[in-house]
């Protein structure tokens, strides 16, 4: 008696499970700087940007049930690779996004590959992780460092800047950067004629901007990101290095710099981006959300938490699809023949080496008396087209493709 | 031209002139923590969270009070004193009679309090402070271009310095305080309020760092991490120039800027390392440090 009430009982738990079979389930981790330099371009306003792309996705498919978890890296490859392999392993999380910071980047995409996992890369900006070091489960997100050099360094040097000298963050980030514009620069006619490299997080740049003006190079191009681009423009500033005939090159700066350094020490500075909160309706729209879910009214969304955004969602479409997270190689397949289409970026594809296409943005900092209203920062110079902003896919040297 | 390693002699110069300007950041810090341990036996971590509360006091009272740079460099070290004072009131004072190790955990734990709850009003990526019209600008010297402000950075440094060191070591106040850390009973049996000189060191020792958070604030990013980027240098210096040592904060901390400096211009990965190194070098050979004299 007992035995077959204990079987009916299995049988009616097996039968309750089979009705939810419909359901797909999702786990999802936001990997960021939450605490140092790169904090305020990715970190918390990338967990809120993830939190939107969810809620907007659920809203239209209610079987597919998302869980997101959020974690610092701290700019650490090696905590970064402890916490993926920690949250693929216990903590069952699907996919992992964002990771500014490059050498966390390259460690956690050999991680969720030996794991068959997915990583999409919002935050990071070595262009290797669509070459040298690319892989079937990784795709690379919102700009990289080819596409930085290719848009600022080539516009600065047709317009007479052909002499340049490098201040790059000694690691993989800044040598990437400096390689990939070195390469630009010396492509369209201009010369290298001097680099330094600093150590990542340097507050002093007096010594290493003294070197720079001795070398009398036309342009500066600041290899680096977040606080130490901050620093390097502060006290290029007090320098005169500006006044003495040199300009900078932000080879990598984000909104929330410019915010940082205010209008008055960054106008004139020329960049390049992927996408900006006031270029059109759209935009303009999801940063009232994503200022209302952070809390932050003063504080605009960068081109990485908006890759967040268009990532999460792609990544949930493809998995509604195959109606599976599990196998990673499979979903980042799917990702890769269905063409992209969200509110921030609007239509483009993933490549086959995992390098997501849409088109870059020339900006050039506006100038105080230009400026209407809090974040209105950036005037644009240029549209280039997503064929052209992205490096070539047979100059990558990636194995997936060449193979 | 004259050249040493590659390097022309002028360029040298100015990377000298340049390690000094950061090792007057390093005395001025140096000198609050030496002043801190000397005379009261605690390890103060929150010193790089008192250096980021005076830049940001600086920030904050140009922002809400109008009160420029100048008045700022005297208001904002007597605020984060005041709230020095409090912490030393409210949790400190318990500690002194145990070992040092608490006392580096409770101010490594406000340190942390302190930088978090400042990221969380106002983001990591810093805020903006100008230099002051008055010294804006610079002169060219030749063999580089000296900006007044950083000019103005060495002479107050020295200044702060200077003073210190001889109120503690040459007049009736500070020969008060060193003997109540050497002999609490017998100086309070002399009708001296020990408590409260000890409260007022640490205000003093913590309005020093913050004085330098102003100086730096319109050089330096003002960020949340802008102290503890910094804390760990100052912290090496201190133990390389003899942990209760003024004298010994003041020389070793413009002397390692300069090493530093040149460290930037030879072997520029190394430049955040070098300190270290020296430090470990110091400790094997003299682990009182250079001029220390306690054990």
């Amino acid at each position: 008696m007992r035995k077959t009430l204990g079987l009916a009982a299995l049988a009616a738990t097996l039968a309750c499970g089979g009705a939810n079979a419909q359901q797909v389930n999702v786990k999802i981790g936001v990997l960021s700087d939450m605490s140092s330099l790169y904090s305020d371009i990715g970190g918390a306003g990338s967990v809120v940007a993830a939190k939107l792309a969810i809620a907007d996705f659920t809203a239209k498919n209610p079987d597919v049930k998302v869980e997101l978890i959020s974690g610092d890296h701290q700019n650490k490859p090696d905590i970064g690779s402890q916490k993926a392999n920690q949250w693929y392993d216990v903590d069952k999380v699907d996919m992992i996004i964002d990771t500014p910071n490059s050498g966390v980047a390259l460690a956690v995409s050999q991680v969720t590959a030996s794991k068959n996992k997915i990583f999409i890369v919002s935050g990071a900006a070595a262009s290797d992780l669509t070459g040298p070091k690319c892989n079937a489960n990784t795709i690379h997100w919102t700009y990289d460092t080819w596409m930085l050099a290719n848009g600022t360094g080539k516009a600065l040097v047709k317009t007479g800047g052909d002499t340049w000298f490098f201040l790059t963050a000694d690691y993989a980030f800044g040598h990437a950067l400096e390689r990939d514009t070195a390469a630009a620069v010396e492509a369209n006619g201009g010369k290298v004629v001097g680099k330094v490299r600093h150590p990542l997080n340097t507050n002093d740049f007096s010594s290493f901007l003294l070197q720079a003006q001795a070398s009398k190079a036309k342009i500066i191009g600041l290899a680096n990101a977040g606080g130490d681009t901050i620093n390097a423009i502060k006290s290029g500033a007090e320098f005169g290095i500006v006044k003495g005939g040199q300009k900078f090159a932000g080879l990598l700066v984000f909104a929330s710099d410019v915010i940082a350094l205010g209008l008055p020490t960054a106008q004139g500075l020329t960049l390049t981006e992927t996408w900006y909160w006031d270029m059109n309706d759209a935009n303009r729209a999801w940063t009232k959300r994503w200022q209302a879910e952070r809390g932050a009214a003063g504080k605009f969304p960068t081109m990485v938490q908006a890759g967040v955004y268009s990532g999460v969602t792609h990544y949930l479409k493809a998995v509604a699809a195959l109606k599976s997270a599990a196998d990673g190689k499979a979903v980042v397949a799917e990702m890769k023949k269905t063409p992209t289409d969200d509110p921030l970026f609007g239509k483009g594809t993933v490549r086959a080496d995992g390098r997501k296409l849409h088109p870059a943005y020339l900006f050039e900092v506006k100038a105080p008396s230009e400026s209407k209203y809090p974040g209105d920062i950036y005037k644009i110079r240029a549209t280039i087209p997503a064929e052209e902003a992205f490096r070539p896919l047979k100059e990558g040297n990636c194995p997936l493709v060449s193979g | 031209m004259f050249e040493i390693l590659g390097i022309p002699l002028t360029a040298l110069f100015g990377q000298l002139l340049i390690g000094l300007i950061n090792g007057s950041f390093y005395a001025l810090l140096s000198l609050g923590l030496a002043v801190i341990f000397g005379m009261l036996n605690i390890i103060n971590f929150s010193h790089g969270a008192q250096y980021m509360l005076g830049a940001f006091a600086a920030y904050l009272l140009l922002q809400y009070s109008g009160l420029g740079y100048w008045p700022a460099l005297i208001v904002a070290p007597v605020l984060v004193g005041i709230t020095g004072m409090i912490v030393e009131r409210l949790f400190l004072q318990w500690l002194y009679k145990l070992d040092h190790l608490y006392g580096l955990l409770l101010t490594f734990g406000l340190a942390l309090i302190v930088e978090g709850v400042a990221r969380n009003f106002f983001g990591s990526a810093g805020l903006p402070y100008t230099v002051p019209e008055s010294l804006q600008g610079g002169r060219n010297l030749g063999f580089m271009f000296l900006p007044n402000y950083r000019a103005w950075v060495i002479v107050a440094s020295l200044t702060i310095c200077i003073g210190t060191w001889f109120v503690i070591e040459r007049t009736r106040l500070g020969a008060y305080l060193r003997a109540a850390t050497e002999n609490p009973t017998l100086v309070r049996a002399f009708g001296i309020n020990v408590s409260r000189m000890i409260t007022l060191t640490y205000g003093f020792g913590v309005a020093l760092a913050a004085f330098a958070g102003v100086m730096a604030a319109p050089v330096y990013n003002v960020s949340p991490q802008m102290g503890s980027e910094l804390i760990i240098v100052v912290f090496a210096v201190v133990v390389i120039g003899g942990m209760g040592s003024i004298l010994g904060a003041i020389i070793t901390g413009f002397g390692l800027g300069v090493i530093e400096g040149l460290t930037k211009v030879f072997v520029p990965e190394a430049s955040n390392t070098v300190i270290f190194v020296i430090m470990a070098i110091v400790l094997l050979v003299r682990p009182a440090g250079l001029f220390g004299r306690r054990g």
